[in-house]
């Protein structure tokens, strides 16, 4: 860890406690953001990327079950804060969010620049009139023309909501914005649009992203590194040019695969079955009953092997490995 | 220098071939102001034409808002057209009533986005497959079973009896949407429409779910009108690929020949940004049109991309319409700039 | 909506009581139904004099004697014609002459009065009736001669209305009979009493029998009305005519609601105008007054009531939330799909709509039935009640305008408004717990 990091999540640990049980939606989860860089959270439906949001905006709905870890923020542990001073000190002050389906999470009946300036008014202690000025200099951040200001959310596109989602997200210029699935109900030149505009104020003001998304060819687009996150575990994190070259774990190497490409020969693949459920994740390998490189050791929980510099959750690199990272059951504490 | 033409001809082969035939079809909506004084209308589908073969599999690729959604609901009647006709065998099925269009409609299977949203909550799978026997008159009971299990069998849902009384909720979106295919198939269909039929399912899922409909198409010599906005995906089992915009069908080819050679500014601009996974992405801007797909209410004069085409020829794109130019055989685009017979893209002006 | 959602009633205790309360009103409509079936019970109820001479006039149940220190006393009843057990004595005089003696022996213990005495003769002769004298000993051992007279085959003695017998006794009968005589206040003597009831038959053939009733100030479970009518029967009737009523309006008028929000929703245009037009118009007329109105000029019987309702009911004000989610739903992609396999109208308004909002309907069905059941009481207690049959409203009806509040009879309005209010109670508390279980996952869908 250098002076380059901006945040640090050790052990990240959030479970659910349901009527069916505990659900283990991030279990112990570990990864490194720098500054002005974007990481990708890379994974599918049901793999707890949506709760690991929530764990580091400490958005937590009041079924927890078991919520810790560690959250170094410039060094700084904020898990350590009160949800009080979490709430006035951290959230959309230092790490904004841009939800999934933004565009919908719009308050229909309060036009757009007031929405937008409300966190400069909450947290920053912005007058109106000058939050006001602030969320008009967000539209013009974001390509949204500024007449829009006293529009209603239903007179947008979709493509402007989520742009004014992103604006609110930016108002009050966090060091890191959490986007989750920020494009995936957009169209395809929407997407493009919007991933631009993502691009642009990460050049121009040094914010650096947490990219949520199971949509691999869009988080290229934005990724300067990339973690892979499967049933609530990180299984694989590499930086951009060597992850969507040569993706190392088996799960990682398939998602690659499924992606149909506009030219070339090859047919996409798929990967059969279901993730398993968070409610009782399997002893073991989690990937292990959909991996078509399976052998025996799988059956026990792999450890996290540094290869490279980079962790790969995979019996498959034990060789190679410089470095051996012991895996955490849950239950115990780390 | 290539002759306006009409896209009818496109297919050369014998009229006994081909499926569906559309012809000049305008689907408008009236815009009414209190619920009867007439404002304007919503011109969703504007002026279009083209030709189904037997066992063909067509894409229609466009955004929200490009008219798709009409043009589909149109061919199932569920809207219908303000004018223009369409052919099915041969039959002009544009103003079907009672039995007819109920006879038409066993003949399309309907795919939809949403497969949660595409299947009655209440009732459970084999009740889902049971209806459409139902309706159709399929009195036989011991009939319908086979049928039911036969349709599950054939989209992969197996062991049958495991899903026969699950309900859709206690499925994932991949085994939602096989029901809703097995749902489009049990009729056995001539035509199966396919509305983003995978867009709402991850990616590691869709494959799996577009191998399917390929092989349904194979093997039933289905024709397939496969609707997406998602260019990636559509090499899968499309021949033709059609692309819309702002009512139009724009242009008309193969898809290899898409791929390699757009020729619509609009087309090209899909093509340019779709991404591809690399991580030089993250270096620079992709280049995307300005502006937003316009307003099918009062869509711009002439062509309708012309506020947001690089090549936007002043006195020309803003005052006619582009019929269609032919610039390669089997090509069809609307596009000022192939009036002159050139036959790929040209660069853009700096 | 299946079973796992049922079985979520489990988690509301509220519920759950209310179903038992329910369960046991149902329970409690089969039961009187089949012991006491309608034809029987409504000539009961009309019955008169003849089928409740036996009860005390206006009294409440025996049970409030619990929560009283000077009890009540209950009727003390000597048959002869049915009991064998009764002493008599026959004493031959001569060939005409029979001497009958009947003996009443009793113990009083009340700390009140009676209400009054009362005996019922009943005698067989050819031409000269028996002649009778009473003799009556107190536990102290006097003995009062209360009435000498001659009887008739059908005969009735009142005793507490015998005016020369009060001036002899100077006081009321029933409570100068059984008087201390010792006390300053009047209290009754408590102890053995005994009635010697001495008939003088003049036919060898001829003899008499006697009912006896000295009638209690408590009476049964339900205690009686100013007609001696066991209220027992007007509570336990009005329970199967309430919740039919109430069922019935609410069920009819839930499901022809929705049918009609479906219709017109789904094919919109002029229809869902003048449906909504409909509604708004219904929606301003006032209910009850319309109902006295019908009652008052046209008819009072339940079911043309129950029809009125019903008809006044079906374009509620529920047509609008209704509509709403229908609109909802009418674009919903299964919606848009039976659209496109083939399905019609009709089938998808029944099968596909209905279906969806059905769990909706439910709680606000079930909250429905208490509604109808006291709309059908407030008529009753304005007098505008099916005249017929005895429903709870028709009991208070009763109470109000023969005074009962005045008299401090108040068990006979608490007891019809009790269950009135344990049916409203029950259901509602179901209604409400099915309203939280059904209605998040409607949301949530």
């Amino acid at each position: 860890m250098n002076n380059d990091t901006l945040l640090r999540a050790e052990d990240l640990v959030l479970y659910f406690k349901t009527r069916r049980g505990l659900v283990q939606a991030v279990d112990h989860v570990s990864f490194e953001l720098h500054k002005n860089k974007a990481v990708v959270i890379l994974g599918e439906s049901g793999c707890g990327k949506t709760s690991m949001a929530k764990a580091i905006l400490r958005l937590l709905p009041r079924n927890v079950g078991e919520y810790r870890g560690k959250i170094l923020l410039n060094g700084q542990d904020v898990m350590q804060l009160s949800d009080e001073e979490y709430r006035t000190q951290i959230r959309w002050v230092k790490i904004s969010m841009v939800p999934q389906a933004a565009m919908n999470a719009l308050n229909p009946v309060i036009r757009v620049g007031e929405q937008v300036a409300e966190p400069a008014i909450i947290h920053l202690k912005k007058s109106k009139e000058e939050a006001l000025e602030m969320a008009r200099e967000m539209f013009q951040n974001v390509g949204v023309p500024v007449d829009f200001l006293t529009r209603y959310p239903f007179e947008l596109s979709g493509g402007m909501r989520q742009r004014v989602a992103i604006a609110m997200a930016l108002i009050t210029k966090p060091d890191l914005i959490v986007l989750d699935e920020p494009t995936s109900a957009l169209d395809l030149l929407t997407q493009a649009n919007i991933m631009n505009v993502l691009k642009t104020i990460k050049w121009e003001t040094g914010t650096s992203y947490i990219l949520i998304t199971h949509d691999i060819a869009t988080s290229s687009e934005l990724a300067d590194e990339v973690a892979v996150m499967y049933a609530g575990q990180i299984i694989e994190v590499n930086n951009a040019e060597s992850f969507f070259a040569e993706p190392l774990h088996p799960y990682s190497q398939k998602l690659m695969a499924s992606v149909p490409k506009l030219y070339g020969d090859e047919e996409p693949d798929f990967i059969p079955g279901r993730p398993p459920s968070l409610l009782n994740p399997p002893t073991g390998c989690r990937f292990a009953d959909r991996c078509h490189l399976r052998f025996d050791k799988c059956d026990e929980e792999p450890p996290t092997f540094i290869v490279g510099g980079h962790p790969v959750k995979c019996w498959l690199y034990e060789q190679e490995a410089s470095q051996v990272i012991p895996p955490v059951s849950a239950g115990e504490v780390s | 220098m290539s002759v306006a033409t009409q896209p009818q001809s496109v297919s050369t082969q014998s009229q006994d071939d081909i499926l569906v035939s559309v012809q000049n079809l305008h689907v408008w909506f009236e815009l009414k102001k209190w619920g009867f004084s007439h404002v304007g209308w919503v011109r969703a589908v504007d002026n279009v034409s083209f030709d189904l073969k037997r066992g063909e599999a067509i894409a229609i690729v466009g955004e929200s808002g490009c008219g798709k959604s009409s043009l589909m609901k149109t061919l199932l009647l569920l809207n219908r057209p303000h004018k223009g006709r369409i052919l099915f065998e041969g039959k002009d099925i544009s103003n079907l009533k009672g039995k007819e269009l109920k006879a038409f409609r066993s003949q399309i299977g309907f795919v939809q986005q949403d497969p949660y949203g595409a299947l009655p909550p209440f009732m459970p799978v084999h009740r889902i497959l049971d209806e459409p026997l139902v309706i159709n008159g399929v009195t036989n009971k011991k009939e319908r079973e086979e049928r039911i299990r036969a349709a599950l069998a054939e989209v992969a849902l197996t062991p049958v009896d495991d899903f026969l009384n699950k309900y859709p909720h206690m499925l994932s979106g991949g085994q939602q949407q096989r029901v809703v295919i097995a749902r489009a198939m049990i009729l056995e269909p001539k035509l199966l429409v396919a509305d983003e039929p995978v867009s709402m399912l991850d990616a590691s899922v869709r494959v799996e779910i577009l191998r399917l409909l390929r092989k349904l198409q194979e093997q039933h010599n289905l024709s397939v009108m496969y609707i997406t906005h998602d260019l990636s995906t559509v090499r899968f089992f499309s021949e033709r690929i059609f692309v819309m915009y702002a009512g139009k069908l724009v242009e008309q080819t193969h898809i290899e020949e898409l791929l390699n050679n757009p020729l619509h500014p609009y087309a090209k601009a899909l093509l340019t940004g779709t991404s591809v996974p690399d991580a030089a992405n993250a270096k620079h801007l992709k280049e995307v049109p300005p502006g937003e797909p316009p307003s099918l209410v009062n869509p711009p004069s002439g062509c309708r991309f012309h506020p947001r085409c690089e090549h936007f020829m002043a006195g020309k794109c803003e005052v006619d319409e582009p019929p269609y130019f032919e610039p390669v055989p089997g090509h069809l685009v609307q596009c000022w700039l192939y009036e002159d017979g050139r036959t790929s893209y040209p660069e853009p002006p700096k | 909506m299946n079973l796992r959602q049922f079985r979520e009633i489990t988690r509301y205790p509220s519920a759950i009581i209310g179903l038992i309360i329910i369960i046991f009103l149902v329970g409690l409509s089969i039961y009187t139904v089949i012991a006491l079936p309608y034809e029987e019970a409504v000539n009961k109820w009309r019955g008169g004099d003849r089928v409740w001479q036996d009860n005390p006039r206006g009294v409440p149940p025996t049970w409030v004697n619990l929560f009283r220190s000077k009890k009540l006393p209950e009727s003390i009843i000597f048959d002869t014609a049915t009991d064998e057990t009764i002493q008599k004595q026959v004493t031959p005089l001569d060939e005409n002459l029979t001497d009958i003696v009947y003996t009443f022996q009793f113990d009083y213990t009340a700390d009140e009065f009676p209400q009054e005495i009362i005996l019922f003769f009943t005698s067989t002769f050819e031409k000269k009736a028996p002649y009778i004298s009473l003799l009556w000993k107190t536990p102290d051992g006097r003995e009062i001669n209360i009435g000498d007279f001659s009887i008739e085959r059908a005969y009735t003695r009142r005793i507490s209305q015998d005016d020369k017998l009060a001036k002899e006794l100077g006081g009321p009968p029933e409570v100068m009979l059984f008087a201390d005589p010792n006390s300053e206040e009047r209290i009754p003597l408590k102890g053995t009493y005994t009635l010697e009831i001495a008939g003088l038959a003049f036919e060898p053939e001829s003899t008499f029998n006697v009912k006896s009733i000295i009638y209690g100030k408590v009476f049964g479970l339900a205690g009686t009305d100013h007609l001696r009518r066991d209220l027992v029967l007007g509570l336990l009737w009005g329970t199967p005519v309430a919740l039919a009523f109430g069922l019935l309006a609410a069920v009819i008028t839930s499901l022809l609601t929705m049918f009609i929000a479906a219709t017109g929703t789904w094919f919109g245009g002029w229809v869902d105008s003048l449906i909504q037009r409909i509604t708004e118009i219904n929606m301003m007329l006032p209910v009850l007054p319309i109902l006295i109105m019908v009652g008052v000029f046209y008819s009072r019987s339940l079911w043309v009531i129950l029809g009125v309702v019903i008809l006044l009911g079906i374009f509620s004000a529920s047509i609008k939330s209704y509509r709403a989610m229908f609109m909802q739903e009418r674009e919903a992609g299964y919606i848009q799909a039976a659209k496109a396999y083939g399905a019609g109208d009709v089938r998808i308004i029944f099968r596909y709509l209905v279906p969806r909002i059905f769990p909706v309907l439910i709680p606000s069905l079930v909250v429905l039935i208490p509604s109808y059941v006291f709309l059908e009481a407030s008529l009753a207690v304005l007098g505008l009640g099916d005249p017929i049959m005895p429903t709870w409203g028709k009991i208070i009806n009763d109470a109000r305008v023969n005074g009962a509040l005045l008299k401090g009879q108040y068990y006979w309005v608490l007891e019809p408004s009790f269950m009135l209010m344990l049916t409203g109670f029950s259901f509602a508390m179901l209604g409400f717990a099915l309203d939280r279980i059904f209605n998040p996952r409607l949301r949530g869908m």
